[in-house]
């Protein structure tokens, strides 16, 4: 908005002549990064990020449910340029600041988030407690305080992942209150600790199909359902739904660019639910024949919105326009003390795009990957806290934070 | 524009009641009925009910002071060991997910020391009477009930105790008055059971209880009815502990809905409590007899105002600027006003001292000195005679000018301190202790709030925004420049209004910093709007509907934001949160002096209405204050983080409950 302000641009201007003229180069994909990379920042800092880098969320996102294959992310990487020596970077130093030792949490959260059917909050805690076993703390405090440095790289390493970072606060909240003192020892808290994390993993199955649970009661015989992007929440949903011998149709979206619309019309095909595949931009068009959205959420964020992956915005939208419920599923863990004012007030996740033809080098891509939904447009969430109104979240919020 | 929450399609979900219900109607753990199992599932283990473990499940803190209770609580046992075993309410943190729990200020744990407090006035009634609510609040009860009923309905020691409080004051009437309604409350469920006798007598005692409180019952405006709920109120503190084990959520229900009787009640604070907590500030005006009356105890006579605003004659209206010579004057007479206390009053009557936080400061202030001064008359207790001394220091504080709602919360807080002063300390030891509060609360509801707060806004700012501010609000300007000195490159509008102009030294503290700004008066916001990406607001008080109570203009320039899609944030620090609910402008707010709008400083060719006060069917209105909805708010950012207006009920609840704020 502000880039409408024409005494803005004025002053802009005046402060240094040579930016408002080297505006339009900083527009291309891989600007000079070197001297007016400042200028790039004070003056474009979000929607023109020139830095390329693909969100490392949405790697493994890409490999596990995108029907996109892994070679095709390689030409993807390759096009975009830099990202091979990228990626790695912030390994090595990371690994210093853990002074040497012979292991590093983000190897180790990488390793967890290799397996497809794992969470991103379970891998970064399965990291976490692999940081405990190898730490020879002594003292509850020491221990909190490795944990810290450990997650705080974590969550720097993948900015853009809000579950890995919520997943991380969550359990650096448990550990802060578990005490020592209420164990017998150190050693007890710790291996308490430790198998708490175990456990999680299995608890945030579980919180899946509390979720399912709980929303089969939206689910009535011959409702339409359209579904965007894939979610295993919203699988596991549809999935309970089908067991239970409900009469439903799906719509699924197609979910550019990484095609995840795809891979849930297939999973449901599996199960002989009546599907139907729509281009993004049909949302629209078919919202009429709709009862009720579905949608999975990267992050449910304090004002009880949600962001999640682009186009849920403009679904919720058109079906709020239309009267229709926008149900969201979402595990509790998802739940991030964050309050996005506007679509570019996140951290962007940022993708490759594949239009299939060369773009000009001139033409600016939008690549950003999610964008958040405000909480008007949400009828309710389905969590495993139970099914919630938005404003329900920033209550939970307060209560688990503060 | 979309109303912030749209209307809900769906009208009978299956929801856990988190924020807005009254657990404990059913000591089962309620979780299981509120989900219960869909019938056209199959039951399953990991169902939302029950124990299943969570993603979030985290223990309860052991904060010490649940543990170790601050006063000396006879029967702390029992109360511990109801705590660990009776399930009470709705929401087992337990089992909960997110179950965290709350904290160093839990307010159930404060409640718990509270009626500790009581507990030392009328200590045998209290010890039976506890027992009697823990056995009747268990589950099944019915085997261990009767050797508690008769512990408690043997009512002839309770009597003889009643009848001899009687002749120390207020104090032990309170216990009184508690006896009476726990005799009251405990009739019913036992009524089957008592003999005739046991019946007999306790009718008696509650006559005498009644008879003694009959002199205060007048200060009561509710009906009996209202009188009753009161009552139950009283009756269910006891009980409170009770719940202390969950220690969260189901602790005393701020925002209950259901009517469960005892619930009603429980989460008020006791009317007569409530009645000197709150100062009058809502006294209506055109109630000719108490005007009268408040008038023959005012310091200082008003002279009203001539014309006076028909819609707004509920508000005070006096001619302004008439009384600061008089009470100048008589500054140096000797005065039941502590001087610290009178030169503060005399400042809000000038309009030296404004603003919400300024002013707040300068009232606790001059309270420290009036208390360090403060020496016990002969034959009274301290903290009797304390809360009478500030209640007449704010009684004169209104007078000079009406109460904003931060100064009432801290009134509330200082009076509730004192309340709270443990009976065992010295007069010296206890001054010291309430300065100290007070300094905290100085410290730390206020400045360290405002310093918090401005660590979450600088979040938000982004390089290349353009700020709009209205008025002149201290938080904002504390943010304003600390973005500055992080080095954020922004804009500022200073929107200004007519006849404070208070933007105006917003404008030259914000240019000599060397800020980029714009100033343009209300008129033009919707001309300048377009080109704004934030606006930040202060504000008077936010109200548990999210209603935000501010300065006037304030409404209009966040409707012209919202209508331009601006993100509208307010700032606010969160001892100023009230828990009432307002829709308009009109039923609370204050008149400023109309002259002030009459005149325009350095025109005097604009004189058309040299003398309307002669013009009889001429009223000039000065609002000082106006209500902006919750629907044009994007956020509110307290001390406690960031949070959406349907969240202030949440802050109210948690961390505003009994006053005490510390």
């Amino acid at each position: 908005m502000w880039r409408r302000s024409a005494s803005f641009i004025l002053d802009q201007r005046y402060q240094h002549d040579a930016a408002s003229t080297s505006k339009p180069e900083t527009l291309s994909l891989s600007p000079p990064q070197t001297e007016s990379s400042h200028m790039a920042a004070s003056v474009e800092p979000f929607n023109q990020n020139p830095n390329p880098k693909i969100s490392a969320y949405y790697q493994t996102r890409a490999a596990h449910t995108g029907v996109v294959t892994p070679d095709w992310l390689a030409q993807a990487q390759a096009a975009v340029g830099r990202q091979t020596e990228d990626l790695p970077l912030p390994e090595p130093d990371l690994k210093e600041s853990d002074s040497g030792k012979s292991f590093s949490v983000i190897q180790e959260f990488d390793n967890w988030r290799k397996q497809p059917d794992l969470a991103e909050a379970v891998a970064a805690i399965r990291a976490l407690a692999a940081v405990i076993r190898a730490s020879e703390a002594t003292t509850m405090m020491e221990l909190e305080i490795e944990l810290k440095k450990a997650s705080d790289s974590l969550k720097s390493w993948d900015t853009t992942s809000i579950s890995l970072t919520a997943g991380c606060d969550l359990f650096m909240r448990y550990v802060t209150r578990t005490s020592a003192l209420e164990y017998e020892d150190f050693n007890s808290a710790r291996s308490r600790l430790i198998e708490r994390a175990e456990k999680f993993g299995e608890i945030s199955y579980k919180a899946r199909r509390i979720i399912a649970m709980l929303s089969q009661d939206f689910i009535f015989d011959g409702c339409t359902i359209l579904v965007h992007g894939f979610s295993r929440v919203v699988l596991e949903v549809l999935k309970t739904a089908a067991q239970n011998k409900k009469l439903f149709r799906v719509l699924c979206t197609e979910g550019r660019p990484d095609r995840t619309g795809l891979r849930l019309s297939n999973e449901l095909a599996k199960l002989d639910v009546p599907v139907k595949l729509l281009i993004d931009s049909a949302a629209a068009y078919s919202m009429d024949e709709v009862d009720m959205v579905f949608v999975g959420a990267d992050g449910v964020v304090e004002s009880g919105g949600i962001i999640n992956m682009m186009g849920t915005y403009q679904i919720a939208l058109v079906a709020h326009s239309m009267n229709k419920p926008v149900y969201v599923a979402a595990e509790s863990y998802k739940f991030a003390r964050l309050y996005p004012l506007d679509q570019k007030d996140m951290a962007p996740a940022l993708r490759p795009i594949d239009f299939g033809v060369p773009i000009p080098s001139k033409v600016e891509v939008e690549t950003s990957a999610r964008d958040y939904t405000p909480p008007q447009y949400l009828t309710l969430l389905f969590t495993d806290l139970g099914v919630l109104t938005p404003s329900v979240v920033s209550d939970e919020l307060i209560q688990l934070y503060l | 524009m979309d109303a912030r929450r749209a209307s809900r399609a769906v009208i009978d979900p299956k929801v856990r009641h988190v924020g807005f219900f009254a657990p404990g109607a059913n000591p089962l753990p309620a979780r299981a009925q509120n989900n219960p199992p869909c019938s056209s599932s199959p039951p399953l283990a990991e169902s939302p009910a029950g124990n299943s473990l969570s993603p979030v499940m985290i223990p309860l803190p052991r904060h010490p002071s649940d543990r170790t209770p601050a006063v000396p609580v006879p029967e702390t046992g029992l109360r511990r060991q109801g705590n660990d075993h009776v399930p009470v309410g709705s929401y087992n943190p337990l089992e909960s997910l997110l179950g965290s729990s709350p904290v160093p200020s839990s307010p159930s744990a404060r409640i718990g020391m509270a009626d500790g407090e009581f507990s030392e006035e009328s200590d045998g009634w209290y010890r039976l009477n506890d027992s009697r609510k823990y056995a009747s609040n268990l589950p099944d009860t019915t085997p261990d009930k009767a050797p508690d009923n008769s512990a408690s309905t043997s009512a002839p020691p309770g009597l003889e105790k009643s009848k001899k409080s009687a002749k120390v004051p207020e104090k032990s009437e309170k216990a009184v008055v508690q006896v009476q309604n726990e005799t009251q409350s405990s009739l019913k469920p036992l009524k089957a059971k008592t003999t005739k006798a046991e019946r007999r007598a306790m009718q008696e005692a509650q006559r005498a209880a009644k008879a003694l409180t009959k002199g205060e019952k007048h200060t009561y405006t509710h009906t009996a009815e209202g009188n009753k709920s009161a009552a139950v109120s009283r009756g269910a503190v006891p009980s409170k502990p009770l719940k202390q084990p969950s220690l969260k959520k189901d602790a005393p229900p701020v925002a209950s809905s259901i009517a469960a009787s005892d619930k009603k009640g429980g989460d008020r604070p006791p009317e007569k409590e409530r009645k000197k907590d709150v100062p009058p500030p809502r006294m209506q005006f055109d109630d000719k007899s108490r005007v009268e009356k408040a008038k023959r105890r005012a310091v200082f006579n008003q002279l009203e105002a001539r014309n006076r605003v028909e819609l707004f004659r509920h508000l005070p209206q006096y001619e302004h600027g008439t009384q600061l010579p008089d009470l100048e004057s008589r500054f140096f007479q000797l005065d039941p006003v502590h001087p610290a206390v009178y030169k503060v009053g005399l400042q809000y009557l000038a309009r030296d001292i404004s603003g919400g936080n300024a002013r707040c400061i300068a009232m606790l202030q001059a309270f420290k000195e009036a208390i360090t001064d403060y020496s016990t008359p002969l034959q009274k207790t301290l903290a009797r005679d304390l809360t009478a001394k500030i209640s007449s220091y704010v009684s004169f504080f209104i007078e000079c000018r009406p109460l904003s709602i931060s100064m009432g919360n801290a009134i509330r807080f200082v009076k509730s301190r004192i309340a709270k002063l443990p009976l065992t300390l010295s007069e010296s030891e206890a001054k010291a202790a309430l300065c100290s509060d007070i300094q905290r609360f100085i410290n730390e509801k206020i400045i360290l709030a405002g310093k918090v707060i401005v660590g979450h806004a600088v979040t938000k700012i982004r390089d290349g925004d353009v700020l709009l501010t209205y008025g002149s609000s201290s938080v904002v300007e504390m943010i304003l420049l600390y973005a500055h000195e992080m080095g954020k490159q922004f804009r500022v509008v200073v929107v200004d209004s007519r006849p404070k102009l208070e933007g105006q030294s917003l404008l030259r503290r914000l240019v000599s910093k060397g800020l980029g700004c714009t100033y343009c008066h209300i008129n033009a916001t919707s001309y300048i709007m377009h080109e704004v990406t934030r606006v930040l607001l202060g504000a008077a008080s936010v109200l548990s509907n999210g209603t935000v109570y501010s300065s006037v203009g304030t409404a209009s320039v966040a409707m012209v934001a919202h209508a331009f899609h601006v993100p509208v944030l307010v700032c606010c620090e969160a001892y100023k949160f009230h828990e009432r609910v307002q829709l308009d402008s009109i039923c609370s707010n204050e008149l400023g002096d109309p002259e002030a709008i009459a005149k325009v400083p350095g025109r005097t060719d604009v004189s058309y209405l040299n003398n309307w006060a002669n013009k009889g069917n001429l009223q000039l209105l000065n609002l000082m204050y106006d209500c902006t909805p919750p629907d044009y708010i994007s956020m509110i950012i307290t001390d406690y983080g960031m949070i959406p207006t349907t969240s202030v009920p949440v802050i109210v609840r948690e961390y505003l409950r009994d006053h005490l704020l510390i």
